[in-house]
């Protein structure tokens, strides 16, 4: 079957790579062009990069992102193991459809609908409780929590439905209680889910405009809200050089997660490997003995 | 995780009392994610829902209140249903559905459609490639989704690269216009969209049984038939997980049909946008997105009932 049409397979995956990628590729290059006018090439140059760095309110708006980013991302990679482990380790429970559905429903929400009404329960709770005072950095945070800790709870929740539970099994046989055994044996093995799950929960919140549009205040305009006011207004040139910027920021950092992550699964297997054969040589000794 | 160990004696009544209140291990496992999620998820639809069904009023915030003490200490509750009426009796409205539905389902076949070829191939290539391949669809999912959108502008427009290229080759003499365009919302949605579209079906498509392709061409079926008869239909699931997640977010596309589109098209994210930011109408905002909801209720049970069957649970 793998030899089957092999031109068929080179030519969806060429064409569909071209679709993938060229828009970025004339994005980074672009973005070494002299001219302003953004499809005339008019010879390299990195001042749309000098004129990027000097641009106060660009800088002010990306680090608000990054702490928004890092923050959101932590609580939400917390909270999303926690409904990992509730939806696949703890059997049927009272309410387990309705917590899966909560998981699962923002992924697909439309993102106008899961920002307007965190905006009303923002507005509602401050009209109660008082709290939150206003909008600003901490509903962003509160929203992006909420919206990223699903995609976080599919990625734990998948790791942890692959992962052979006989270890679990085992440490609770030698009489570990339950919180060493997720901490010791658990945690440890799904690691590069939350791994990636928290750059993923960074990069969505990184990235996210339309709710942070109704969750934001006045004086609180994350890094894509200033992005979106400019190109509004067309193409720029500074953009394209924050562009690429960024696509290198994540481009690196997944790549290198990425390698990471497969040596240490090398490394797991191959520490799973002899451990099993340490087991069989135990049983055959006692066998034996 | 059932262990029945019994839990070490409390020392005192209070440690005792504190034991009993304070949720143990399990329950406050499962509590906390569940608290969050009701508080921030789904209480807020409650009062979308709350609201859609007050009147505007010029103040911040830009509605009356439902309930209201009435000077004789009765409780009043006014329910305003003429948001919903309004929705119903302007065309605006019904137009802006029907172009979100239109626009979604064509970008949804015209995602699967690029996209099966592709999770096909991914899945049928050896197991070396397959993860760098797997990797590269993934990767710009991973950069921001609006400079992406961003990106397409300087190709579309009319001196862009696609224009200037194909003037150039001399196929063209006039540059085509492109840029606002329905043409322009489609190839932005199936862009941003299409990573949604391979995982699925590669997952599906990679747990394929070959045993299967190999009996049938012993018993002599071509290769059409037997991707039609065996691949085909094996693949079902992760074509509807695939669809409903293209499906879904794009009928409240808001950032692609704004950058990318005709400014008069009409769709129901840039509707509640509008009615929200430009007209601070929130009542009707909320009216709209109450009505958005219904619409896509029976979708979101259907990726609901696939995600819980665990098939879409890889991303």
């Amino acid at each position: 079957m793998n030899s089957g049409r092999p031109w068929f397979r080179i030519m969806a995956l060429t064409l569909g790579f071209i679709f993938l990628y060229l828009p970025i590729l004339l994005l980074i290059i672009y973005s070494f062009n002299k001219s302003r006018l953004v499809t005339v090439w008019g010879g390299f140059s990195v001042k749309w990069y000098d004129a990027l760095i000097h641009n106060q309110a660009i800088l002010n708006a990306a680090w608000l992102s990054v702490r928004v980013g890092a923050i959101s991302a932590t609580v939400s990679v917390a909270l999303g193991t926690l409904a990992g482990m509730a939806l696949t380790r703890f059997g049927p429970f009272k309410g387990r459809t309705l917590l899966s559905g909560m998981t699962a429903a923002p992924l697909v929400m439309p993102e106008v609908i899961t920002g307007l009404a965190m905006l009303l329960l923002f507005v509602t709770m401050e009209q109660l409780i008082g709290w939150p005072a206003g909008r600003g950095i901490t509903t962003i945070i509160i929203a992006h929590i909420t919206f990223t800790m699903a995609f976080v709870t599919v990625i734990v929740q998948s790791r942890l439905t692959q992962m052979d539970e006989s270890l679990e099994e085992a440490a609770f046989d030698l009489g570990a209680r339950p919180a060493k055994v997720f901490f010791v044996i658990t945690l440890p093995i799904i690691l590069p889910a939350l791994i990636s799950g928290w750059l993923l929960a960074f990069t969505l919140s990184l990235d996210d405009l339309v709710i942070t549009s109704f969750v934001a205040g006045p004086g609180s305009s994350t890094l894509p809200m200033v992005v979106w006011s400019k190109v509004r207004l067309g193409v720029s040139p500074d953009i394209n050089a924050l562009a690429t910027i960024m696509i290198g920021i994540v481009a690196t950092g997944v790549v290198i997660a990425g390698f990471w992550m497969t040596r240490q699964q090398k490394v797991r297997d191959r520490d799973a490997q002899m451990a099993l054969a340490a087991n069989q040589d135990l049983i055959e000794s006692l066998k034996q003995g | 995780m059932g262990n029945a160990r019994p839990p070490a004696q409390p020392r005192s009544d209070v440690a005792r009392w504190l034991q009993r209140v304070i949720p143990k291990g399990k329950s406050l496992v499962t509590s906390v994610p569940y608290l969050w999620l009701l508080l921030f998820f789904l209480i807020p639809f409650v009062i979308v829902l709350k609201i859609s069904f007050s009147d505007t009023q010029i103040a911040m915030p830009p509605y009356q209140p439902l309930f209201s003490w009435a000077a004789d200490q009765v409780l009043q509750v006014k329910l305003h249903l003429s948001n919903f009426a309004f929705l119903v009796q302007d065309d605006l409205y019904w137009m802006s559905y029907l172009t979100s539905l239109k626009v979604a389902a064509i970008s949804t076949l015209l995602c699967l459609l690029i996209g099966y070829p592709m999770a096909y191939a991914i899945a049928r290539s050896r197991e070396s490639t397959r993860n760098i391949l797997l990797l590269l669809v993934i990767l710009p999912f991973w950069t921001s989704f609006l400079l992406r959108v961003y990106a397409w502008i300087g190709l579309l427009k009319n001196n862009g690269f696609i224009n200037n290229t194909l003037m150039a080759l001399g196929i063209i003499d006039q540059p085509i216009q492109m840029m606002q365009t329905d043409f322009a919302v489609y190839l932005g949605i199936v862009y941003s969209y299409l990573p949604f579209m391979i995982l699925p079906l590669y997952t599906t498509l990679v747990k394929l049984d070959l045993t299967l392709l190999e009996a049938a061409a012993d018993l002599g079926s071509r290769p059409w038939e037997a991707f039609l008869k065996i691949t085909l239909p094996l693949s079902v699931p992760g074509i509807i997980a695939g669809c409903m997640l293209v499906f879904i977010p794009a009928i409240g596309e808001f950032v692609i049909p704004s950058l990318l589109g005709d400014p008069g098209m009409l769709m129901i994210g840039k509707v509640l946008w509008t009615e929200f930011f430009n007209n601070r109408d929130w009542p009707v905002a909320s009216a709209v997105a109450i009505a958005l909801l219904l619409l896509l209720v029976i979708p979101i049970m259907i990726f609901q009932h696939f995600q819980e069957s665990g098939g879409g649970a890889h991303r």
